[in-house]
């Protein structure tokens, strides 16, 4: 039986509204905490902090570092108040989301406390005195099993790996007021940067025809948007094909991008990378098109085909617009 | 630079169940480390400078190295530490030693390595690396300029939403993306590159621990095989795709 695990999360928000994984992270640790008798503080700091803390109701308490002169509190701020925080409330777990926000904290503050860090965590195992991690490591292809045999480690949370409904409790948790620690930062914020407008709103469309490296070229680009055309949708990609200028960030799915959800979402040539599988595991319908068999995207779609998508999208449009014009 | 192995390729557990089959593994230099490259180069050519590239001993990396000096790179240098045996806290301590014993950081170094890649399962090598030499870090970079001395890097969020921070130098940055797509250079420029230049080896010591984290077990994950297959000729997947589209009303 596991000694009472005392758990840290590490809750972000950005433009006061907290994401999933914040909440996927609360419901786990409250699991854990729950089974071995120990307790849940949420750790959320930065402008704002105060005002949502009534969604956090998941944890005992919340530890609430609010700073009113920053719109982003520096990774340093944050590193230094987690590990003062570890210290005072005995903490054996630290949950960080392995997101862009939280980038880089988790394996900082296992330098500066000497508790190891995992990363890419998809699930918590208690055995005996411990736990049995498993990340999901090659973009998704292979799991690694790690064994934490005293309990105590930091973990960077894969997001879609755990239920967020557990971790969305409406209720008060017992707020904590803790001090900004003065740190000599050497990075200072400066302004967050929007979106470019004007382009289509991806996350408004009910399909979307998603194009990964597996397009090849920007010339068959083209073709998928009329591919997209025929079905009333848009084009989105997957990180590389907008990395190489074929299609602008406002197209991009994923992490970095944007979040969608559509009713269709038809992806051509993507592999299915966790960084892609977080901005549309929402879709209604998820159909994959792709040549390896063993793409990871075939684990987490409705529908899939073992073929060319460059031959697929000629005759599917054909059948389509067959379809739509026997209507 | 990071080599890593071609994602496109099929990953297979080594007999000890505990590591990648590494035998038949093609290796490629990673996509975040092209960015970092293109970023460098992109820099220098906005604000002068040199640019270095760093890397330690692995498969092909010979190639990579000459293809970035024949894209503008200054000086190449090979550590003499075989890179797929190190995890990211090993090379970070490798990388430190580096800069004390043999590169020196001076009021306007960037270190600029990938953000992230696909296989660190003990952390970020350039997160852990600032950290050992207490430099500032930002990760997940996708723009970089120098104004006035200090580096100005635009950091991604989420949802399309960036940050901009002004940081003081010497400063560890992990690239995401470059501001331009990485450029390409013919073949005959990196033969001539070949002919012109030398790649400079660097003998550093063993760092104490390959592995700070003990892998239990690495296996595949069990095909959960979620998705239905559709069997065919594309003739007939298509035909059944359009079927599918219109059962639910999507079309
Ligand atoms: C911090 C960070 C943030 C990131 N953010 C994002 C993000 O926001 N969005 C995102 O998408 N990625 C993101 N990534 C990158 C992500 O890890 C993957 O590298 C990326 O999603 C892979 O894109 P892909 O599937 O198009 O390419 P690959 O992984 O190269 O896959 C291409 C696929 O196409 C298939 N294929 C090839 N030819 C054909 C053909 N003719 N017909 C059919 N199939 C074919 C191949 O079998 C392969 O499965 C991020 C990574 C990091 C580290
Ligand atoms: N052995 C290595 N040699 C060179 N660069 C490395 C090495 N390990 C990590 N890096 C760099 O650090 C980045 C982050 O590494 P990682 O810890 O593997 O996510 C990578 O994208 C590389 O650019």
């Amino acid at each position: 039986m596991s000694a009472p695990a005392n758990i840290i999360v590490l809750i972000e928000h950005l433009k006061g509204s907290i994401p999933e994984i914040s909440y996927e992270m609360l419901g786990i640790a409250r699991k854990i905490a729950d089974s071995s008798g120990g307790k849940v503080f949420a750790f959320i700091a930065g402008k704002g902090a105060r005002e949502l803390v009534a969604g956090l109701g998941a944890a005992d308490t919340a530890l609430v570092m609010d700073d009113p002169s920053a719109e982003r509190l520096n990774d340093d701020v944050i590193i230094e108040g987690l590990k003062r925080a570890m210290v005072e409330k005995e903490a054996s777990l630290v949950f960080v989301g392995c997101t862009n926000i939280s980038f880089g904290i988790g394996s900082r503050l296992s330098r500066r406390t000497g508790v190891p860090y995992v990363n890419w965590v998809k699930e918590i195992k208690p055995v005996d005195t411990g736990y049995l991690v498993t990340s999901a490591v090659y973009g998704g292809k292979i799991l690694s099993d790690v064994a934490l045999k005293d309990g105590r480690a930091i973990l960077g949370i894969l997001s879609g790996s755990f239920p967020p409904d557990a971790g969305k409790i409406q209720k008060q948790p017992v707020v904590e007021e803790v001090s900004k620690p003065d740190v000599k930062s050497k990075l200072a914020f400066k302004r967050l940067i929007e979106p470019k407008a004007g382009d289509i709103d991806i996350t408004r469309m009910d399909v979307l025809v998603s194009v990964g490296r597996g397009i090849q070229t920007p010339d068959n680009i083209p073709l998928a948007e009329e591919l997209a055309s025929a079905l009333g949708g848009a084009v989105s990609a997957s990180r590389p094909v907008v990395d190489q200028g074929w299609l602008p960030l406002t197209r991009q799915v994923g992490k970095s991008g944007m979040s969608v959800a559509p009713r269709l979402y038809l992806a051509l040539g993507i592999s299915g990378a966790p960084e892609h599988y977080e901005g549309m595991k929402g879709s209604k319908l998820i159909v994959a098109i792709n040549t390896d068999p063993k793409a990871p995207i075939f684990d987490f779609a409705h529908y899939g085909a073992v073929v060319d998508c460059l031959e697929l999208i000629e005759p599917l449009k054909e059948e389509i617009l067959k379809r739509k014009g026997a209507k | 630079i990071k080599m890593a192995p071609d994602p496109v390729e099929e990953l297979n557990v080594a007999n000890d169940g505990k590591s990648l089959d590494s035998e038949f593994l093609r290796f490629k230099c990673g996509d975040p480390e092209e960015h970092s490259l293109e970023q460098a180069l992109l820099l220098k050519e906005r604000c002068g400078g040199r640019v270095t590239v760093v890397a330690l001993d692995a498969p092909e990396v010979d190639d990579v190295l000459y293809t970035a000096l024949a894209k503008g790179a200054d000086s190449a240098v090979k550590i003499n530490l075989d890179q797929t045996k190190l995890g990211s806290i090993a090379t970070a301590y490798v990388f430190a030693s580096y800069f004390v014993e043999k590169a020196r950081i001076t009021e306007d170094t960037l270190i600029m390595p990938g953000t992230q890649s696909i296989d660190d399962i003990e952390g970020e090598m350039g997160a852990i690396l600032a950290e050992l030499l207490e430099l500032p870090y930002v990760g997940v970079v996708s723009g970089l300029n120098i104004e006035g001395g200090k580096a100005i890097v635009i950091k991604e969020f989420r949802s399309g939403i960036r940050g901009e921070y002004e940081v003081q130098l010497p400063a560890v940055f992990g690239i995401q993306s470059a501001e331009k797509p990485p450029r390409y250079v013919p073949v005959a420029k990196v033969r001539a590159a070949m002919k012109s230049s030398k790649i400079e080896t660097v003998e550093l010591s063993e760092p104490q621990k390959a592995n700070i984290l003990e892998i239990e077990r690495m296996y595949k994950p069990e095909v959960a095989g979620r998705a239905q297959i559709i069997e065919g000729d594309i003739n007939q997947v298509a035909a059944r795709l359009a079927e599918i589209f219109a059962e639910r009303g999507i079309i």
